[in-house]
């Protein structure tokens, strides 16, 4: 399991689960439309899809193969790990 | 110079002349026999005189394993403009056509992406007016 802070430390990694937020289940062509229009962001394909293993080691995202294709999901849980760990009063 | 045609690989040219004719709406422009395969063409109903989309047999041994990268990357291979994006998508997915991407405002262009059945994903995009 990568490191969520690191993960969430990247703008672009920010805007990533920004986008899946917005809209869950998206093919790698479309995170980066949307990161391009959306947040002025034109990286390469290629770095979006490095951004994106580090986001699904440190299980901030999932990626599921249905067919041919290959779709991206958020994953909350380890943001609420963050919110019990400070947030919860004993 | 002009361009008169654009293409796409398919991997079934009976296949993709239903889908592109009887789902999408195109015509069929010219078909004619050459050895195995055919210049099978199709054009815009209300404009066909315009550009041409060939449906271009993809048996060369490169051509699938390109198709199949982009279309795990959800990369389409070509884009049609389309009026109203959002009644085509209502319309295509009650004929079963399985979309990637719905309907998306990617800044003024709104674009859908889905699967044309034979190997290829296919952007729709409703451009700004004017």
């Amino acid at each position: 399991m990568g490191d969520v802070f690191k993960a969430l430390a990247d703008p672009t990694r920010r805007a990533i689960l920004d986008e899946l937020a917005d809209r869950d289940g998206q093919t790698l062509f479309e995170l980066c439309s949307r990161l391009v229009m959306k947040h002025q962001l034109d990286s390469t394909r290629q770095a979006i899809s490095q951004h994106l293993d580090v986001l699904e080691a440190a299980g901030l995202i999932e990626a599921r193969r249905e067919g041919r294709y290959k779709f991206h999901s958020i994953n909350r849980g380890p943001l609420e790990h963050i919110v019990d760990r400070w947030l919860e009063r004993p | 110079m002009r361009i008169y045609v654009t293409s796409v690989f398919v991997d079934d040219q009976a296949k993709a002349e239903r889908f592109y004719t009887q789902v999408l709406g195109f015509q069929t422009k010219f078909d004619i026999p050459l050895g195995e395969a055919r210049w099978l063409s199709v054009v815009a109903p209300d404009d066909p005189d315009g550009t041409q989309l060939l449906l271009e047999p993809d048996g060369h041994p490169a051509a699938r394993p390109f198709k199949e990268a982009l279309v795990a990357d959800g990369i389409p291979f070509t884009s049609f403009a389309v009026d109203d994006i959002e009644a085509e998508h209502r319309r295509l997915e009650g004929l079963g056509v399985r979309f990637t991407q719905p309907p998306t405002a990617m800044g003024p262009t709104t674009t859908a992406v889905f699967d044309d059945t034979c190997g290829n994903l296919i952007q729709i995009a409703q451009l700004p007016e004017g």
